[in-house]
């Protein structure tokens, strides 16, 4: 029992920021290609030059954890800690930049539903492609065949190309897939956050199976409710830090109380193109509201627009707006630089920690998208001292009134109640 | 409570180990990862034939169309209007068996060098070993190769040419071929990850190689103290090796075919460490 599945070692990811590098034309290849020998020898004579320079961000650096065969770990983290780089890494989507990871048995890695689904392609026909993408073996998937059409619910749109699918029952199909890989050792990003609410359901229920199955588990969750249903274990990344490991209740306890109540996010300005720079959010007690403040940068002067949504843990979108929908009427100054902030009542808002998507354009153009840039948490219900710990259910807290008729005795449809 | 666990088939496959760990030194291929993951190889190629013609007319017929087409054009205008000499086999035939294995390595060309960047999202999102997909574009192509052949025999029973023991050699020719587009190829989908100018590159590359290879003309049209340059180009040896194989054209000049090969195995073995070195990169720049 106490074999270990995951051994990580002192690793680290260095990235190169920015993107200029990327789609280099071919005269600087020519160039580059001149300098290579040089670049080799350097390369063969010692270890990796470190660049100290601006411009390099590690990702991760000095992760080391053990885990146990059959053991559940939740990873969380805010954006950017690293979750997704330390999951590419132990996927084998990325090489690291240094130390290393031993990883016994077979691993099966979710960092996406529906990869490689081709939507020429009939549900059926996408379901062995699917299935053999995620690493599964022909014969494995035609066992499971029809189990993984019962889960799905699409058997009448088997023959279907599934560029016909609705993009629910496309979810269906993908999770449906990715719900029966039975490696020993599973990585999954995240991919609890798809379908309607039902099939969510659904899926934590087949997670919670798979928990039960006896396998080694690596969950990347922003979901706390679904990381303590399903991990025993949490890992709290930090810049690319291992930060706190231990009991998930622990782990998620330390997550909400240093990083989730005033969220912020900070990033290096596009010069090319008008960029969110940074933006933070808290929660007013006294006024009841999120207060939402978004600093922004570009090369040009616009009319800027601010769209802001609202997610709830598990990625739900509860809420979201724009000067658009607000205000059709009123047009926002021309500026090149500045702070927009916005004030969200949260009195018909449960207490909970909230995601928060922006998107930065103006009449034409969508500049800058940061999806869960920031998170707040909203402590609304807490400070009722009359219903301490009060079951909340849903994110609402609509306003409502309730009748009661006595000695009506008409038919089922009533509304009598006590 | 681990035995009751269902997975799948080989246990002791299952309990290997596997080191992930900073890429460092040269290696060419890794032949036991290519083997386990085999049968991806399969749903690939079988994913880009099922792909290919759907939702076209014509549907396979292109497979058809494409050299049988391109050899009208070649003989209304070199063989009827330039009068090109043609080994003393009808001018049809002559182009035709020359387009076959062209067309199939431009293909493969084509299909090689955008199989990285075409398949970008799985390589950012799952793990294999990336030679899988333009191997699976190689493959793919042989089955328009095999479809367009049986025009071919149609028009060699047309104009009576008997069939030859030395057709036993066309399969070796079609390896080669395939050998050296996988070796061009390579190197055009490594750098493409990089640099997307390679797919502006490409159309020219395969018109300027058509032109350079016998395909239109017979190599005995090129004075002798060319010659050794036609031997670097590869196709040029499978292009007259399936004319002698098929039509019996004269038999090609040994020591250019062995030129041939080894430019190939330069080529393919440079592509593989590039490619194998790019490899690692892949996920963070594509």
């Amino acid at each position: 029992m106490s074999e270990t599945a995951i051994r990580v070692e002192n690793i680290g990811k260095l990235y190169r920021l920015g993107t200029s590098e990327q789609h280099s034309t071919l005269r600087d290849s020519l160039v580059h290609t001149l300098g290579a020998p040089q670049r080799a020898w350097k390369r063969l004579s010692g270890p990796k030059p470190a660049p100290k320079s601006e411009g390099w961000l590690w990702a991760l650096r000095n992760i080391s954890f053990e885990v146990k065969r059959g053991e559940l770990v939740g990873v969380i983290g805010r954006n950017g800690a690293g979750k997704s780089t330390l999951l590419k890494v132990l996927s084998r989507i990325t090489t690291p930049t240094e130390g290393f990871a031993d990883i016994t048995g077979r691993v099966g890695s979710l960092l996406e539903v529906g990869t490689g689904f081709h939507p020429e392609l009939s549900g059926r026909e996408n379901i062995f492609l699917n299935g053999a993408i995620l690493g599964m073996h022909k014969a494995e998937i035609a066992r499971k065949f029809d189990e993984i059409v019962a889960f799905s619910e699409i058997e009448q749109f088997l023959d279907t190309p599934i560029k016909h699918y609705s993009s629910g029952m496309y979810m269906r199909l993908a999770f449906s897939v990715a719900a029966h890989l039975e490696t020993e050792i599973l990585i999954v990003d995240e991919v609890l956050a798809v379908g309607d609410a039902e099939f969510q359901k659904k899926c934590l229920g087949k997670m919670e199976d798979v928990s039960r199955g006896g396998r080694t588990v690596l969950f990347v969750s922003h979901s706390m409710p679904a990381i303590q249903r399903l991990c025993k274990r949490g890992i709290l990344l930090s810049k690319g830090r291992v930060e706190f490991d231990g009991p998930v209740s622990a782990v998620v306890d330390r997550y909400l109380s240093v990083h989730a109540l005033s969220g912020s996010y900070i990033a290096t300005a596009d010069p090319s193109i008008p960029s969110i720079t940074s933006a933070d959010a808290d929660w007013d007690e006294e006024e009841e509201e999120i207060r939402v403040r978004v600093a922004f940068e570009s090369p040009f002067a616009f009319t800027p627009k601010l769209g802001v949504v609202l997610f709830d843990v598990v990625g739900v979108p509860l809420f979201g707006t724009n000067p658009k929908i607000d205000l059709p009427n009123v047009e926002p100054p021309v500026m090149s630089k500045g702070i927009i902030e916005l004030r969200i009542l949260t009195d018909q808002l449960r207490a909970d920690t909230y995601n928060i998507s922006l998107w930065l354009g103006d009449h034409y153009h969508d500049y800058s998208v940061v999806e869960n840039a920031i998170s707040v948490q909203v402590n609304g219900g807490i400070r009722d001292p009359n219903q301490p710990g009060r079951a909340q259910i849903g994110c609402a807290k609509l306003q409502v009134r309730w009748r009661y008729e006595t000695g009506v005795a008409t038919n089922s449809d009533s509304i009598a109640s006590v | 409570m681990l035995e009751s666990m269902s997975t799948p088939a080989s246990q002791g496959e299952s309990r290997r180990v596997t080191r992930i760990q900073p890429h460092r030194g040269l290696r060419v291929l890794d032949f036991p990862s290519l083997w386990e993951y085999r049968e991806l190889l399969y749903f690939f190629c079988w994913r880009d034939i099922k792909v290919r013609y759907k939702q076209t007319a014509l549907g396979a017929a292109w497979a058809l169309l494409q050299p049988f087409l391109t050899m009208l054009i070649f003989s209304v205008i070199f063989g009827h209007f330039a009068k090109m000499p043609s080994d003393g086999v009808p001018y049809p035939v002559f182009a035709y068996c020359g387009l076959l294995p062209w067309q199939l390595f431009a293909f493969a060309l084509s299909e090689t060098s955008n199989s990285l960047v075409g398949n970008s999202h799985l390589i950012t999102k799952v793990y294999f070993p990336r030679l899988l997909v333009p191997i699976a574009g190689l493959l793919a192509g042989l089955v328009d190769f095999t479809i367009a052949f049986v025009l071919l025999v149609g028009m060699m029973a047309y104009y009576r040419l008997p069939i030859r023991s030395t057709v036993l050699v066309v399969p070796f020719l079609l390896l080669f071929a395939i050998v050296s587009s996988l070796g061009v190829g390579l190197w055009l989908s490594a750098l493409s990850v990089k640099y997307r100018d390679v797919r502006h590159v490409l159309p020219f590359l395969t018109q300027f190689w058509l032109y350079a290879t016998p395909v239109a003309y017979p190599s005995s049209l090129i004075p002798h103290k060319w010659r050794f340059l036609m031997g670097i180009n590869p196709m040029s040896g499978v292009v007259e090796g399936f004319r002698w194989a098929l039509l019996g054209t004269e038999q090609a000049d040994l020591r250019l075919m062995a030129l041939s090969v080894l430019s190939v195995l330069i080529l393919l073995a440079g592509g593989l460490v590039y490619f194998d070195r790019m490899e690692t990169t892949f996920a963070d720049l594509v």
